[in-house]
């Protein structure tokens, strides 16, 4: 089983929900973050003052996968996030140990 | 039907209504006292409340609060007698203490006492609290009261009797009509020196300090715009003509210090801002202020953009390359506007000046000669408020101590000195 992160442009995450759900996906958790990558930050403007904001809003994406729908799942991510300019984002992949669904006490592929 | 009416009228208790009174004008200006409490609360405090930190968002709010209070009970004891009981060229006499001799029947001109008191009550209250933008987000709250209840009594109610309560600036012909010397100077010199004498935010300049909360500036702004036309429209003290264009040059000055704002700096920086448009809207109806009941529609139009173009440049040369933190610009933009609208009143009022021209300067005046008065005026409305509020700020200090210590100023006021949050999200 494998554990996706995704960093995402926060307007592209209705797509790649979309997209997920065309590959079989069927749950993922959405997080409202900041922070900086290449594309630093940005500047703000009060009263003639401009100040640097180093921090960008960003949507963190995770979502428990078997490990037989890694490939399809960066797929769909990447093909639909991507806009070619700095700042669409990074996908992180790691292993999952186990998986428990509350409920039921379902493990593992069954909770997936 | 007649017959009804005139049998209703018979029925109406006509020893209400004092000799001389009269009622338009007296409904206009309890109106007008309503829209002038209105520009404090909640406008002024929205206003500079979402320019700060979220951490100090209820201290200033509970400064507003607390200094419309404290003016209100200080007015009554002596303010208003100070300012406006008969007395010599500087000051009032305490022949007024606790409003002694306002009665219900008593007059002002055409409207009850008890009502000129109150307008005049709301304009004492705003003055000292446009002031906290000086000081914000670092000023112990016991000095905050001390400092305005004692700035009431030494600043504002002496030059409210020099310019309208018959002393020598009134007498000497100065055209303020509704406190562009009385009410924005004061407050923006007073600012400034506070901000001088207290130093500046910790972290200023390097730290950035942005407004915690844009709405609640921008619906603090659009109250101030409505409630100015209680201030200046006010100000002519009767529903007449006067009342009228007064009302309509505030609006034209508002409109385009707005829009004069948000251009400039839309070419100077690459974006129109939201601050920008407010800022110069504020900085357009505090310029027009002392010259509202003197100029005609064109000249408003002129003094509200110059307004929006020298305040802007105000507000970059004293908190940028000055360094001044004058966290809310309260000079800049109201000090500035207060001076340069008292000057250029001048210009504006004469009927010698095609389109542009006002209601026209008095008997034996030119532009030069009433220039001259006006640049008096706004001089010793300067020197006088910050030598006062100097020495003022350092009896204070010695009282109380001025400031909360750099780890309170970090936590924020709103725990520090109310134990309380603004938000609870």
């Amino acid at each position: 089983m494998k554990f996706v992160t995704a960093i995402l442009r926060p307007h592209k995450l209705d797509d790649v929900r979309e997209a997920l759900s065309e590959v079989g996906v069927s749950g993922i958790t959405v997080t409202e973050v900041k922070g900086f990558g290449r594309q630093k930050g940005h500047t703000e403007l009060y009263r003639g003052a401009e100040y640097q904001v180093d921090f960008l809003p960003k949507i963190k994406l995770e979502v428990a996968i078997s490990a037989a729908q890694l490939e399809s799942v960066i797929d769909a991510i990447s093909s639909v996030a991507s806009s070619g300019k700095v700042g669409d984002g990074k996908i992180f992949v790691s292993n999952l140990e186990k998986v428990v669904r509350i409920r039921t006490g379902e493990t593992d592929q069954d909770a997936l | 039907m007649k017959k009804l009416l005139l049998s209703l009228l018979a029925l109406m208790p006509m020893g209400v209504f004092a000799e001389g009174l009269d009622g338009a004008n007296t409904s206009w200006i309890l109106t007008s006292t309503a829209l002038v409490l209105f520009m404090t609360l909640p406008g002024l405090a929205l206003f500079y409340g979402g320019l700060v930190r979220s951490k100090n968002i209820l201290s200033v709010l509970m400064q507003c609060f607390a200094i419309a209070g404290i003016v209100s009970i200080l007015w009554l004891v002596a303010g208003y007698s100070i300012a406006f009981a008969d007395g010599n060229a500087y000051f009032g006499s305490l022949s007024k203490f606790m409003l002694a001799g306002v009665t219900e029947g008593s007059l002002s001109g055409d409207i009850p006492e008890s009502l000129f008191a109150l307008f005049q009550m709301t304009f004492a209250i705003i003055t000292p609290a446009l002031i906290v933008g000086g000081f914000a987000e670092r000023m112990r709250f016991s000095a905050v009261l001390l400092f305005s209840a004692i700035w009431l009594i030494v600043v504002y109610a002496p030059i409210t009797h020099w310019v309208w309560g018959g002393g020598w600036l009134g007498e000497m012909g100065l055209l303020d009509f509704a406190g562009g010397t009385v009410v924005h100077v004061t407050a923006g010199v007073a600012a400034l020196v506070a901000a001088i004498v207290i130093g500046p935010r910790n972290g200023f300049p390097q730290k950035p300090m942005p407004p915690h909360n844009m709405t609640m500036t921008i619906t603090g702004a659009a109250m101030l715009w409505v409630g100015w036309f209680g201030f200046n429209g006010g100000s002519a003290l009767a529903a007449n003509g006067d009342a009228a264009m007064a009302m309509l040059v505030t609006h034209i000055s508002a409109a385009a210090g707005a829009i004069t704002w948000m251009f400039y700096e839309w070419v100077k920086f690459g974006k129109p801002t939201a601050l920008g448009a407010v800022t110069g809207l504020i900085a357009g109806l505090g310029t027009i202020t002392p010259a509202s009941g003197f100029v005609g529609p064109a000249g408003g139009l002129v003094i509200g953009i110059v307004a929006g173009v020298v305040c802007f440049n105000a507000v970059i040369l004293i908190k940028q390359k000055w360094k001044i933190d004058d966290s809310l610009d309260v000079f800049p933009v109201h000090g500035v506007g207060g001076i340069i609208g008292t000057l250029m009143a001048a210009v504006f009022a004469s009927d010698q000046i095609g389109m542009f021209s006002g209601q026209g300067l008095a008997e034996g005046m030119t532009i030069m000669s009433q220039l001259e008065v006006q640049a008096i005026g706004v001089v010793s409305t300067f020197v006088y408020t910050a030598i006062a509020t100097y020495i003022i700020l350092k009896v204070v200090d010695m009282m109380v101590g001025l400031r909360v210590s750099a780890e309170e100023e970090q936590q924020g006021l709103d725990i520090i000195s109310h134990e309380e949050r603004g938000y609870d999200l």
